[in-house]
């Protein structure tokens, strides 16, 4: 079966859609020469009409990748940043994605914005290692995260396909996946994936951190049996997939690289536990609140959430109850 | 393009003022609730570039933007419904005065936020010529906008990717209670022409005035695709918002208010028409917004359970607040 990388998959994704649909452009800084990878090749095959290399005008060129879908384009807008979201919420949440309520259903607003990268890359430090999809599934906003090659390319493409506005947060510990892929397919947005199956715990795992839920669900095996959960969307999130498989284990563990507060994590223990009585308190694993990355390596792990955190996060709801 | 003809000219800024008269009293009735932002004073600005524009050229607004949807071409009945919040308006109630949007008359929406349209209707207008259509785009903004950092990416964008959008300054003399001489450095047509953006500044009380300027313009703008930049000085006769009636600020001294209110768009575009022909258009301009309101308050207010109609155009439903 060929092999296909995440970051080849993005590309992938992009080139596909922009070959079936002539309405898809894509917009962003040092896209022409792919300075993030994601977009090589693209330039010479479609043009810089089609994709266009933007001054450093976060704010502008995200506003007009809305005025083009105002009218009917599929911009996709790429960040090389993630923190860049910070400053362009305005334009998303604000403009982008309150446009057709205020309008009363005269426009739809299809724009997708992707962030290859997200999260920390070890050793950029402060401004650049956030991981802000919770604001976005606070604000309403369509939010993907990918864990796999796989659904790198199938919900790129359903999100410019999508016709609301739609995050893509690429991982940057994902990004360098490979994995076998015969004939990559669109992924519906909002359908979750069980990756393992188990009867003891389910562990909710958010974009990269799938993988080290899968790897501590293989150590523990034969002491208990865990079920990974990747929702793969995170608004609109499947709650009828995590709910069927919580209510079978009766146990549940988030990891989730948010800030705790108000992270993904609490929204969905807050949402089980109005539904499922659980044998024991669920726990999460997030960020510390309030989380600025600290530059050197060792602090830079020191406040992801990681491996020993999530063991003992499952020990503590397997023991209780 | 030939000067814009005078009947319709004043018929517009006649129409402006008489609207917004009549929704200052539908703010005092309580029947428009949340206020207005109003546009007296300023009609000519409206009247005069959207004389200029064509049917499919789009524009996009301010919170003080009644008058631009109405210029346009949208209907002043379900304008005043969408005031009223009612689901005859033009947003289905879901919009008000600050979000009023029209796009099949090629409103792309007045925006609430200071400076926000001038690349939404940049990226509107590419998108379309991408497509082989020649149209044009119209971004109105006020004084307030030349401080606003993402206005002024958007010259830069318009400039560079030679969109042909004109920058409209509506220069009233005040950013809500700021005076442009305390606010903005160096001069407003300046910010545009750092640019490369040729700019000019008219009379924004004669719409003959800017009717002619934009039209110079667009036709520049047509013919080689560049953005061009127009500053219309301009007075606001009333508040910056209605709650002003209730609360009064002191920013303008009663003879600066008086002085301005002296060269009045109504009058000077009327005193172009025969007494008989402006009294014709006066008559017509009562009847249609006599209808307008009657049709605006006699229409349903949108059922509750609707609420979140229209969220996501993808027809994603959301979770709702209960418990």
């Amino acid at each position: 079966m060929p092999r296909l990388s995440y970051r080849k998959a993005l590309n992938r994704a992009l080139a596909d859609e922009l070959a079936r649909d002539e309405e898809v452009f894509l917009l962003g800084e040092d896209i022409r020469v792919a300075a993030s990878a994601v977009t090589a090749g693209l330039l010479k095959r479609f043009g810089p009409e089609r994709v266009r290399d933007t001054p450093l005008s976060e704010q502008a060129f995200t506003s007009f990748a809305t005025g083009a879908a105002l009218v009917g384009a599929r911009p996709v807008v790429e960040f090389q940043i993630p923190a860049l979201l910070f400053l362009v919420f305005e334009q998303i949440v604000n403009h982008a994605h309150k446009f057709p309520l205020m309008t009363g259903g005269q426009c739809a607003v299809p724009v997708t914005y992707l962030v290859p990268g997200s999260g920390s890359r070890t050793g950029w430090a402060g401004q650049h290692s956030d991981h802000p999809y919770s604001l976005f599934v606070h604000a309403g906003v369509t939010t993907v995260v990918p864990a796999t090659p796989a659904d790198a390319y199938g919900l790129l493409v359903s999100a410019i396909r999508c016709d609301d506005p739609v995050v893509v947060f690429a991982p940057a510990a994902a990004m360098e996946l490979r994995a076998e892929v015969s004939d990559p397919a669109p992924v519906p947005l909002g359908r979750g994936r069980v990756h393992r199956t188990g009867d003891d715990v389910t562990v909710v795992a958010v974009g990269h951190l799938v993988h080290d839920a899968l790897a501590v669900a293989d150590e523990l095996a034969g002491e208990v049996s865990v079920e990974v959960f990747d929702p793969r969307t995170l608004y609109p999130f499947d709650w009828d997939g995590l709910l069927a498989s919580v209510a079978r284990t009766g146990r549940l563990v988030v990891v989730d690289d948010s800030n705790r507060s108000c992270g993904i994590a609490g929204e969905v223990i807050a949402t089980v536990v109005e539904q499922v009585r659980l044998h024991a308190p669920p726990r999460r694993v997030t960020r510390p609140d309030g989380a600025v990355l600290p530059f050197a390596p060792a602090l830079d792990r020191a406040v992801q959430p990681g491996r020993e955190l999530l063991r003992q996060a499952i020990a503590h709801v397997s023991k209780d109850g | 393009m030939s000067g814009a003809d005078p009947i319709r000219l004043y018929r517009t800024v006649r129409l402006i003022r008489r609207f917004e008269e009549r929704a200052i009293e539908l703010v005092r009735s309580g029947d428009i609730v949340g206020g207005i932002h109003p546009y007296l004073g300023q009609e000519g600005i409206a009247a005069g570039v959207c004389a200029a524009l064509r049917p499919d050229d789009v524009v996009a607004g301010t919170h003080r933007g009644h008058g631009h949807v109405l210029a346009k071409g949208a209907d002043p009945g379900r304008m005043m419904a969408e005031l009223c919040g009612r689901v005859t308006g033009l947003n289905r109630g879901r919009g008000g005065s600050m979000h009023a949007a029209d796009f099949a008359v090629g409103v792309l929406g007045a925006n609430a936020i200071v400076g926000a349209g001038g690349a939404i209707v940049t990226g509107a207008v590419w998108a379309r010529r991408r497509r082989g259509e020649d149209l044009v785009g119209v971004s109105f903004l006020g004084d307030g906008a030349v401080n606003e950092g993402m206005l002024l990416e958007a010259f830069n964008l318009a400039a560079i990717w030679r969109v042909p959008v004109l920058f409209v300054c509506e220069n009233n003399g005040y950013a809500t209670t700021m005076p442009v001489a305390d606010a903005v450095a160096g001069s407003i047509s300046a910010r545009a022409e750092a640019f490369g953006i040729r700019a000019s500044t008219v009379d924004g009380q004669d719409p003959a005035i800017v009717h002619a300027a934009t039209a110079a313009a667009l036709g520049r703008m047509r013919a080689d695709g560049g953005p061009e930049f127009l500053e219309a000085r301009t007075f606001r006769f009333d508040a910056h918002h209605t709650f002003e009636h209730a609360v009064r600020l002191d920013y303008r001294s009663p003879e600066e208010v008086a002085r301005g209110r002296s060269r009045d768009p109504v009058q000077i575009a009327g005193s172009r028409l025969p007494d008989a022909e402006r009294a014709a258009v006066d008559a017509d301009v009562e009847a249609v917004l006599e209808a307008a309101v009657a049709q605006a308050l006699a229409a349903p207010e949108p059922d509750p359970a609707t609420a979140l109609e229209y969220l996501y155009a993808s027809g994603l439903t959301a979770r709702t607040g209960g418990g």
